[in-house]
């Protein structure tokens, strides 16, 4: 009886590959250094790019001449995919920093306790606060989520459950739906409902467009969910003898609870931020303003983009610091979602 | 599997075929696989499976499913690395030099040893003739005589007549037997010196296995081909050699080799016996 | 007996009653689906009511011509009235065009990285992170576009005017880098990056495993299996990403706003500072506009409702087809 041998890898990287390859990277390293001395470029980017490039180059090199053109191109290939990645992380990374960097300062526990009723944004830091835009973006998210939820889930159940001859035009038309800009948004509701009936900037104006932004993510995101239901539920539930809606109710949506709250986060977490309609039809108040349908209310958007346009080091602050807490709510909505989604696959 | 099946029928078969000199030395001195183990992650899915295959010999790896013949050539031309978690011990020999010695170039190696898949898989967004000469443009060789090569592997795959006036159709435009002739000649193309094929008929009617094994018969004058399959009498008509893998439970394992006639005329093994006369599998 | 015999009947018509707790269920849920057509009528019948009497005033002009201005008596009757979107449109599609074209290799690398390349645990950290970045609000992009990425920009844009300023584009009179299209661009190209990776993944993860097996086992590297085999499946679908990139890009609004100056005039230099695109315009002319001037918006707004309709939906019908047929 022979011993069984051990498992080995014999592809991959060796010892002698690793060291080259570090070799590389140390050579791309002092290129870069050493480019950035002598040319006029300046600047992170710049030692990105000397790098980036060096590294490229010297690795299709080697390998052309070891291997042929086809791993040539292939070690080009791996370079620029690299970079691709890292381009498409670098914003974010400095988006973050930004914020957290230009934000912290203007953070202070008063910052959530005043409103700006009795406040410029060019005023100092200690005075006013930013409640009535937090509460002012709650209660639209609360209204819009009221509104749309509903409707969201009905196209999906009717994309999912009934599937009549409607179901190509409407999943196109959510599709369409969900491309409309935020801003025509605004304006249809400024023109079919503002103008003509109520005639006033309020809270629930801005909720009825930030309604129309919210239906088609959470119609798409539900439809998914609900297709992911095995249609054996459906099937027992008819079998059972229960009707069509009895079904759904009772079987189908609780199955689908949890991708469905998931849908409905995604859906919040998306207007959490939108600024065009707000401009258009809230008013921006500067007082918290538990009515929202009566006078101008107040949001985290409009705040920022009031205190950006002050201008003063103050206002920049104070614009950096609601743009933190905004990102902190949307980053919060975010990572739920996610959470519960991770969840709903372990069950 | 009809349990009628006798052995001594299946060995008329693989007698009726026309004897072959095994090796002459174009083509190289063969294949040669010692003691090579597999695993995907912890799970050993074949064990110590010692083999050689002479050059021009066309080798039939016959067993009940899952025992590990695929994977046991796709050690053979490294696409077993393809999978996440995958492991293998042992060496695989082409020519003498082992396929896994470090530093050696894998696209090479997959140009010298070919495969031909299960389900048909030309290119369908390349015409006949582009599918034919897609290995050289993968691997970026150059040809001058681009016609003779498609023509000539075109022909000894038996394709030849039925697409000379379209070879800028489509790839997919071909009937399943006719596809997978496609893929034998495009597999043809970098002029291999083992042709690895995995169940090549086991999606086709009739008609067209018996034209793809008349084929490779045809083939073996040239290289050295090894053909996994399920169908005994297959390997009765194609093989001058046969191995038998098993795996009861625990990693597949070759049980046996030996000239097609004698393994199915007097198999050493009672377990290939009992696969042979249809107990099982 | 003889099959002659044997008559094959017709097929039983089987007739269900829902029950009416059903009807209303349907009722109600068909309903629900319906709304989107409602909605999506109920803009485009609204704005161009609101904006017909400018469009009709200024017919085809209302796309061609570059005024927007308006002036009333003290008693708020307009006296002279030109509404023009050329300057606006055209940089609502230079922005968004440059855009694109930025955004569009970035993405279609990152995800062969993504599928191709990316170790399982790296994969999954970079999807998360790709997916936060598009819950990220416009108004965070602009702001940092603003502030952090246009210094940086006008570096870079100096540089270019400096070497490549032969090239026509990239030439300009006046050397006003900032707040130009090409930084506009810049900005929404990182906003519509995460979109447009997400659906070329999609599309390359579906691209069929026997090919690819197919052609390593000829003895391709990987990039030359991409070539082969991804790409081909792909193109259609990275294509339709990429105009529903363009999608989001042309209707966006504060980003663009922070960062471009809005000027009454076609440009296509995009390294001069000036242009505009259509819904900023909106939001810059909205707060103190004449009730006249409002009507005017509308049409506008009718205008780049219309625009992106188009764009989308010919994306989604890109992305639809491809997921079929995978050619």
């Amino acid at each position: 009886m022979t011993m069984t041998p051990a498992p080995t890898k014999p592809w991959a990287a060796s010892t002698k590959d690793r060291a080259i390859d570090g070799a590389i990277f140390v050579v791309s390293l002092l290129s870069s250094y050493l480019l950035v001395f002598i040319t006029p470029l300046k600047g992170k980017l710049a030692y990105f790019a000397c790098f980036f490039i060096t590294y490229a180059i010297i690795t299709t090199g080697i390998k052309g001449i070891q291997r042929g053109n086809a791993a040539a191109k292939d070690a080009l290939v791996n370079s620029l995919v690299a970079i691709g990645a890292i381009v498409t992380v670098i914003p974010v990374a400095s988006i973050l920093l930004t914020v957290l960097q230009k934000g912290l300062p203007g953070i202070s526990f008063g910052l959530f306790t005043h409103d700006m009723a009795l406040a410029t944004p060019t005023d100092p830091l200690s005075n006013g606060g930013l409640l009535h835009a937090i509460t002012g973006t709650l209660t639209l998210m609360v209204l819009a989520l009221i509104m749309s939820v509903p409707i969201g889930i009905l196209t999906a159940l009717y994309l999912t459950e009934i599937k009549g001859r409607f179901t190509g035009p409407i999943r196109f038309l959510v599709q369409a739906m969900s491309g409309v800009p935020s801003i025509v948004a605004g304006l249809f509701i400024l023109s079919a409902i503002l103008y003509p009936i109520t005639k006033a900037y309020s809270g629930f104006m801005g909720a009825l467009s930030l309604t129309i932004l919210m239906i088609p993510t959470i119609a798409r995101t539900s439809e998914e969910v609900l297709n992911l239901i095995p249609n054996d539920l459906r099937e027992a539930g008819t079998a059972l003898g229960g009707t069509q809606w009895r079904t759904v109710a009772m079987i189908v949506l609780p199955a689908a609870r949890s991708g469905l709250v998931t849908a409905v986060i995604l859906g919040v977490a998306r207007i959490a931020g939108e600024t065009a309609p707000i401009l258009l039809l809230t008013g921006g108040g500067d007082r918290v303003n538990p009515n929202a349908f009566n006078g101008p209310m107040g949001s985290l958007p409009y705040y920022i983009w009031k205190s950006f346009n002050a201008g003063s080091p103050e206002a920049i602050t104070r614009a950096w610091a609601g743009l933190l807490v905004l990102v902190g709510l949307v980053l919060f909505l975010f990572t739920s979602a996610r959470f519960l989604g991770a969840r709903k696959v372990s069950k | 599997m009809d349990s009628s099946v006798k052995p001594s029928s299946l060995a008329d078969v693989a007698n009726a075929k026309s004897p072959k000199m095994p090796g002459t030395s174009a083509l190289g001195t063969g294949l040669e696989t010692r003691g090579v183990h597999a695993w995907f992650g912890k799970h050993h899915a074949l064990s110590n499976i010692s083999l050689d295959f002479a050059a021009g010999t066309v080798t039939a790896l016959i067993g009940p499913s899952g025992c590990g013949k695929s994977t046991y050539i796709r050690t053979i031309n490294r696409m077993h690395e393809f999978i996440p978690g995958a492991a293998m011990a042992g060496e695989v020999l082409l020519d003498g030099k082992d396929v896994y010695a470090p530093g050696t170039d894998v696209t090479k190696i997959r140009l010298q040893i070919g495969m031909v898949f299960q389900k048909p898989n030309p290119f369908p967004s390349m015409t006949i003739g582009e599918n034919v000469l897609s290995g050289l443009k993968l691997a970026q060789l150059k040809t001058d005589k681009k016609d003779d090569l498609l023509e000539e592997c075109l022909e000894r795959a038996g394709l030849w007549n039925e697409v000379k006036d379209r070879l800028g159709a489509h790839g997919g435009s071909l009937s399943g037997g006719q596809q997978q002739r496609l893929c034998i000649a495009r597999a043809l193309a970098v002029r291999p010196q083992v042709l690895l094929m995995d169940e090549p008929c086991s999606a086709l009617d009739p008609g067209s296995t018996l034209r793809i094994e008349e084929t490779i018969r045809q083939l073996s004058d040239t290289m050295t081909i090894i053909i996994v399959t399920h169908n005994m009498q297959q390997a009765a008509r194609v093989s001058d050699y046969t191995a038998f893998f098993l795996s009861d439970g625990g990693p597949g394992q070759m049980i046996e080799v030996a000239p097609t006639s004698e393994i199915f005329s007097r198999p050493q093994d009672s377990r290939t016996e009992s696969y042979v006369t249809g107990r099982f599998g | 007996m003889s099959t002659q015999d044997l008559v094959i009947p017709a097929p039983r018509e089987i007739l269900t009653q829902p029950r009416r707790s059903d009807k209303v269920f349907r009722g109600v849920v068909t309903g629900g689906g319906l709304s989107s057509l409602a909605i999506l009528g109920l803009i485009a019948i609204f704005l161009t009511y609101r904006g017909f009497e400018v469009l009709r005033q200024e017919g085809i002009g209302f796309i061609t011509h570059s005024d927007w201005s308006i002036s009333t008596d003290d008693a708020g009757n307009v006296l002279e009235s030109h509404f023009g979107l050329a300057a606006m449109l055209a940089g609502t599609i230079l922005c968004s065009l440059i855009a694109v074209v930025i955004a569009v290799p970035i993405s279609v690398f990152s995800a062969l990285f993504l599928n191709f390349y990316a170790p399982g645990w790296l994969k999954n950290i970079l999807i998360t992170i790709i997916d936060m970045m598009a819950a990220f609000p416009s108004i965070l992009f602009g702001i940092w576009g603003f502030l952090v990425l246009m210094p940086s920009v006008e570096y870079w844009a100096k540089l270019l005017h400096r070497y490549l300023g032969f090239i026509p584009v990239f030439d300009m009179q006046v050397p006003v880098y900032t707040r130009s299209p090409f930084v506009a661009g810049v900005v929404l190209s990182i906003m519509i990056i995460p979109i447009i990776t997400s659906v070329s993944r999609e599309i390359f993860s579906q691209a069929p495993l026997d090919r690819i097996q197919a052609a390593y086992a000829l003895g391709a590297t990987r990039w030359a299996m991409i070539k082969a085999v991804v790409i081909p499946h792909g193109r259609s679908g990275v294509i339709g990403g990429a105009m529903l990139g363009l999608g989001r890009a042309m209707g966006e609004t504060v980003a663009v706003f922070t960062v471009l100056n809005i000027v009454f005039q076609v440009n296509w230099q995009m390294l001069l500072g000036a242009g505009g695109n259509v819904a900023s315009l909106i939001i810059l002319k909205f707060g103190d506009a004449s009730p006249y001037e409002i009507k005017a918006l509308m049409a506008a707004g009718l205008i780049l409702f219309l625009l992106t309709l188009v764009v989308n939906a010919l994306a989604n019908l890109i992305v639809k087809t491809t997921g079929k047929s995978g050619r």
